[in-house]
């Protein structure tokens, strides 16, 4: 405490110019506070947000068939936890993990406190709400379990579970759109944070191969693949989405007989993967031009294939040099899916517009774009400390963890 | 230490090499190396020394001459490519370990892929190597934990258990500091006492003088005088190449 004091001292009040600024500052950032404060207690009606949660949450999608989306819910959230514990419970062979580190705790911690506070905010009945609490403890005991045991699993199934992931998407596709004995629900169904999500996941997983072969074919000996690349990434990075967007929407329906130009989220997502591609791309041909030239020589020297030295020498180092501007990309992606509102689609912000036009909730607006930034921030949050979580994971130089 | 036989390894005639750049960086190289025999290859920098090892196993291609290594002619076939870099390892100036991979995944990831041999057994033969170098006990550490002797000693171990009939030195300790360049020459002393054929480009004086059993000298991209060690060191018979002793002794 007696530190704090004197830093705040040496730092904020050494000069009575210093003293002068700070405290002036302070003033300005304590009215702000409470401005805000008494405003988002007193004046705001969040009335707005409760009575359109699950608007917000998944559109227009068919009350009847939202047990497919609570279904989905669960096993990602079994997944997630599993994941997580597997990961904790294999720390890389020469690192000393823990099985709990404070951040994990602390993560956890979050998690409760948002699960508990969130739906009662949001003034859910207490049936939704338990299945919030029940969500949580499921992955809690999920990530405990794994944590516990994971080591202790046969080999074999521990070589299953990176496919988890790529299944459950494919699951996940036919729960949100049905088939297999799943009444359909067409993708103009769709909507809220639903799409959002479903949009940029699928671009952020299709345009990854696409951006490494486009990264490679602009570095590729053969002119005809290095120009189209560069031709490819050139043109997309010169044009504004939105003015792809409407491109795709018109074009494709142009360009491909009725029934098989896809529907026009599918369209959008498309779309937007090519779009994302492009700038993937740079930041994986950067990844690329970072891995020195002796590691494919040597590669080679040991009589490796091209392909095999690409695959198992320089791609992942050069992905994982290229990892953060990548993620960068991807935190983007995810906020650029924000036009789909702009081309008609109810994706988070087409709903919020949408909601906002209703009249009985005229003048909400700054609840509901709060909202919405609250929503877009944790989702970019949780990229953000999962890449870097992933780099920590992949750092060939970092020393034994400590923590 | 082992006799060379009389059975070519390498044969290179007249090796002409001109960069993209239009430098002229071999002008008519020739070299034989026999099995078992261990070459050492001096000269000034520049000269051309490394760019003529590098395309024994193709890292460098030439546009007149001919290579033969291990009975198979280097050309533009790439199956041949391949079956030549099978046979012939090398260890860079650099170490070019994989940062990416543990020292034990360093070594088992191409013979298990290459060659095709089960895991288990890459993996029994890898540590054996580890051993054989002085550093088992690393073997679960990445490279970047090492010290520069060390990765080199991995960057050696990682060559052998590919089993190569050739091994090629490329300045195997110039970026290492010099109180880890003996580990590493020791290393390379012990294997020259197998039959295992080596190729060496290196300035270690020493180790030309006691290990190799012939010494060359390449100036300006051309084989200028081979003699084994006591007449290269004591009397060579080119002017360039006492010029050069004069400069390195």
């Amino acid at each position: 405490m007696q530190s704090l004091i004197r830093r705040l001292r040496s730092e904020l009040f050494a000069t009575p110019a210093d003293a002068v600024i700070s405290i002036a500052l302070f003033t300005i950032l304590a009215a702000a506070a409470a401005g805000f404060l008494h405003w988002a207690l007193r004046q705001a009606e969040w009335a707005v947000v409760q009575v359109n949660s699950t608007l917000f949450a998944v559109g227009r999608y068919p009350i009847e068939q939202q047990w497919r989306l609570w279904l989905l819910t669960t096993l990602l959230a079994a997944a997630t936890g599993a994941t997580w514990g597997m990961l904790r419970a294999h720390p890389r062979r020469d690192r000393s993990g823990q099985l709990w580190p404070r951040n994990d705790r602390l993560a956890v911690a979050v998690l409760i406190a948002a699960s508990l506070w969130v739906p009662f905010a949001l003034g859910l009945t207490p049936a939704i709400q338990l299945r919030w609490w029940l969500l949580t403890a499921l992955l809690v005991a999920a990530r405990w379990l794994a944590g516990r045991f994971g080591a202790g699993l046969p080999p074999a199934l521990k070589r299953l579970l990176p496919i988890v992931w790529p299944v459950l998407y494919l699951v996940g596709m036919v729960l949100i759109g049905g088939g297999i004995g799943l009444a359909r629900v067409a993708p103009a169904e769709w909507g809220g944070l639903l799409l959002t999500l479903l949009a940029s996941s699928f671009a952020i997983l299709l345009c990854l191969p696409i951006g490494v072969l486009l990264a490679l074919g602009r570095r590729s000996d053969l002119p005809l693949l290095r120009w189209g690349s560069v031709l490819y990434i050139e043109f997309i990075r010169g044009a504004p989405l939105i003015t792809l967007l409407f491109l795709g929407q018109n074009i494709l329906g142009f360009l491909l007989p009725g029934g098989l130009a896809p529907d026009r989220v599918w369209r959008a997502a498309w779309v937007l993967t090519f779009f994302a591609a492009a700038y993937l791309a740079e930041a994986v041909r950067s990844g690329l031009a970072a891995v020195p030239r002796g590691q494919l020589e040597a590669a080679r020297s040991l009589g490796l294939s091209s392909a095999q030295a690409l695959r198992l020498v320089v791609l992942p180092q050069a992905l994982r040099v290229a990892l953060p501007a990548m993620v960068g990309q991807f935190i983007s992606l995810l906020q650029d899916t924000t036009l789909l509102s702009l081309i008609g689609l109810l994706d988070l912000l087409g709903v919020a517009r949408s909601v906002m036009a209703n009249p009985a909730f005229l003048g909400k607006n700054a609840e509901v774009y709060l909202t919405l930034a609250i929503l877009f921030w944790c989702c970019c949050a949780a990229l953000g400390l999962g890449s870097r979580a992933l780099e920590r994971r992949l750092d060939p130089h970092a020393v034994p963890s400590r923590v | 230490m082992s006799l060379p036989t009389s059975e070519t390894m390498i044969e290179a005639r007249g090796v002409e090499k001109w960069y993209p750049n239009g430098f002229h960086a071999l002008r008519g190289a020739d070299l034989t190396v026999r099995r078992g025999e261990v070459v050492v290859i001096m000269g000034p920098s520049g000269s051309g020394k490394s760019t003529f090892i590098r395309t024994f196993n193709a890292l460098e291609d030439f546009q007149k001459g001919t290579i033969t290594v291990d009975g198979i002619a280097l050309s533009n076939d790439l199956r041949n490519i391949d079956a030549i870099r099978r046979e012939v390892g090398m260890v860079f100036q650099q170490f070019n370990l994989f940062p990416h991979l543990s020292v034990i995944d360093n070594l088992t990831l191409a013979p298990v892929l290459v060659r095709r041999r089960p895991k288990a057994e890459v993996a029994e033969q890898a540590r054996a190597l580890l051993e054989r170098v002085g550093i088992a006990e690393q073997a679960d550490k990445f490279p970047g934990q090492l010290s520069g002797g060390q990765q080199q000693r991995v960057a050696i171990a990682r060559a052998l258990c590919m089993e190569p009939r050739i091994l090629l030195f490329d300045e195997p300790t110039s970026a290492l500091d010099p109180e880890m360049v003996r580990e590493v020459l020791e290393v390379m002393q012990n294997l020259a006492a197998d039959d295992i054929t080596m190729v060496v480009v290196t300035h270690e004086v020493k180790f030309a003088r006691h290990v190799a059993h012939r010494v060359v000298l390449m100036a300006d991209g051309e084989v200028v005088e081979q003699a084994p060690p006591e007449t290269f060191f004591t009397n060579p018979a080119h002017q360039r190449t006492r010029r050069f002793l004069d400069q390195i002794l």
